[in-house]
């Protein structure tokens, strides 16, 4: 309850009734399992994200997320197992090595940093997960809307 | 009677004008085979000469270049009523190509680099391009810029695609001998093969079974090995995620492939997918490493999005 009148305060200055759409790419064996845990376990997240369970984050192909943001996506989380625990050996690795390249990349297109964003959150990290939602909504939240691609205007006037 | 052709450019370099006129000797196979009725850079013919033929009475329009003027666009629809075929000619026409890393801008930025803020211009009453223009009594016109830059099947309906920049004139002949000869493939078809680059690259056999970079490379930095692997060697060459057809150019000249074929049928983002090739290569599992290996290929978006902006998932840069 508490975070609803919090988030309704933020929200304030944006567009009235403005929420936040994240699309959650999770990986199956860690990740994933936490979101099951915190679930379980009945812990309270903001339910803003829609999430995608892959089997590895290393399965992660980098035109998904630029799919995810230019189809109306205002942020993408991306969660997988903890370096050295990947259940394929060294899927998040090059996962992270992509992250790292693709985050220059949404930069130069104009997308704030704090609306991409990767996390290792093992399977036993229920709480973890729930502070990263919070953190991640709260944050894309305060960005505000985000509109990708050609104008509507733009569009007509061809 | 002799089917008649139009070449058009839009927004372009003219280099693909470059690779008709380098058919050599065989441009006059060409020229007897069809008629030309309009080509701005080399023959005379106008805008109200071709507005004048029925509609469908062309029987293919080369056109190449991207759309980013509202002449540019009438033109393209005007081309698209009188032929029965439209091709898109080159990366700019497929794919958007140079121009359109002006999507990176908008309109105010584009001109104002180029006629105020780069360094070598010199305009010191900041006289800028606009639309229409009063002088004398007479008004004298421009085309409107676009704030973003379109491939042309962004545009108008288009038939065929005929990547490279330039594509070969090989390329070219092929695809008037199959015009001529009523041997099309089915429509929306990119006419070249549908492999990547590197299963045609003359140096395959020294590429690594697994290739790992420990250090990104730009070719002026390097003395590059003529024989190995240009991966291999630290430098960004994107052969692996580019559609083959071009016949190795860059590589036989030593240069590491820019990707201008575009991406092949799987594909829907080319940068997306040359990225993600080429990001993964990096050899180190530890983050500040991989950051500070990665800091070597610099404007990553320009690089990987050379050719392909207008027609990635994002199109432009956010407005």
């Amino acid at each position: 309850m508490v975070e609803t009148i919090k988030s309704a305060e933020t929200a304030a200055a944006k567009p009235v009734g403005f929420e936040p759409r994240i699309v959650a790419f999770f990986c199956n064996w860690c990740t994933y399992l936490a979101a099951d845990l915190a679930g379980t376990s009945r812990m309270k997240y903001p339910p803003n994200a829609r999430v995608i369970r892959v089997m590895c984050s290393g399965r992660l192909d980098p035109q998904f997320i630029m799919k995810a943001f230019a189809d109306g996506a205002d942020g993408v989380l991306i969660g997988g197992c903890h370096p050295g625990d990947c259940h394929y050996q060294e899927g998040n690795y090059k996962c992270l090595r992509r992250f790292h390249l693709l985050k220059r990349v949404v930069k130069e297109m104009g997308i704030e940093d704090g609306r991409f964003r990767l996390e290792w959150i093992s399977a036993s990290e229920g709480d973890r997960l729930r502070t990263v939602m919070h953190e991640m909504v709260e944050q894309v939240r305060a960005l505000g809307p985000l509109q990708c691609g050609v104008p509507a205007e733009e569009e007509a006037g061809r | 009677m002799k089917p008649k052709v139009a070449f058009y450019w839009c927004a372009a370099c003219g280099g693909c004008e470059e690779a008709v006129v380098d058919l050599a000797e065989g441009i006059l196979d060409v020229v007897a085979a069809v008629d030309i009725v309009l080509w701005p850079v080399a023959l005379d013919f106008k805008k109200a000469d071709v507005e004048k033929m029925e509609d469908g009475s062309i029987a293919a329009a080369f056109i190449n270049g991207a759309v980013r003027s509202t002449e540019q666009a009438e033109m393209a629809h005007m081309l698209r009523k009188k032929a029965q075929v439209v091709i898109a000619f080159g990366a700019c026409a497929q794919l958007g190509g140079i121009p359109g890393l002006a999507n990176f801008s908008d309109r105010e930025g584009v001109l104002k680099e180029a006629y105020r803020d780069a360094p070598s211009v010199v305009n010191p009453d900041g006289a800028m391009p606009a639309t229409t223009h009063k002088d004398n009594g007479f008004t004298v016109t421009l085309p409107l810029l676009y704030n973003t830059v379109r491939a042309l099947h962004q545009v108008i309906d288009v038939d065929y695609f005929v990547p490279g920049c330039p594509p070969t004139p090989q390329m070219l002949s092929d695809v008037v001998q199959a015009l001529l000869k009523n041997e099309l493939p089915e429509k929306g078809t990119v006419l070249a093969a549908d492999s990547a680059l590197c299963m045609d690259c003359p140096r395959k056999d020294t590429k690594p079974e697994k290739l790992a970079i420990t250090a990104f490379k730009r070719p002026f930095e390097i003395i590059i090995d003529e024989e190995k692997c240009l991966l291999a060697q630290g430098l960004l060459c994107l052969g692996a995620a580019t559609r083959t057809g071009c016949g190795a150019r860059c590589i036989e000249g030593n240069m590491p492939c820019t990707g201008c074929f575009g991406p092949t049928s799987r594909v829907r983002d080319y940068g997306a997918k040359a990225l993600s090739a080429v990001a993964s290569l990096a050899a180190s599992n530890d983050e500040d490493e991989i950051v500070k290996m990665l800091a070597n290929i610099p404007d990553p978006a320009g690089t990987f999005y050379r050719y392909s902006l207008p027609v990635s998932a994002l199109q432009r840069r956010k407005l």
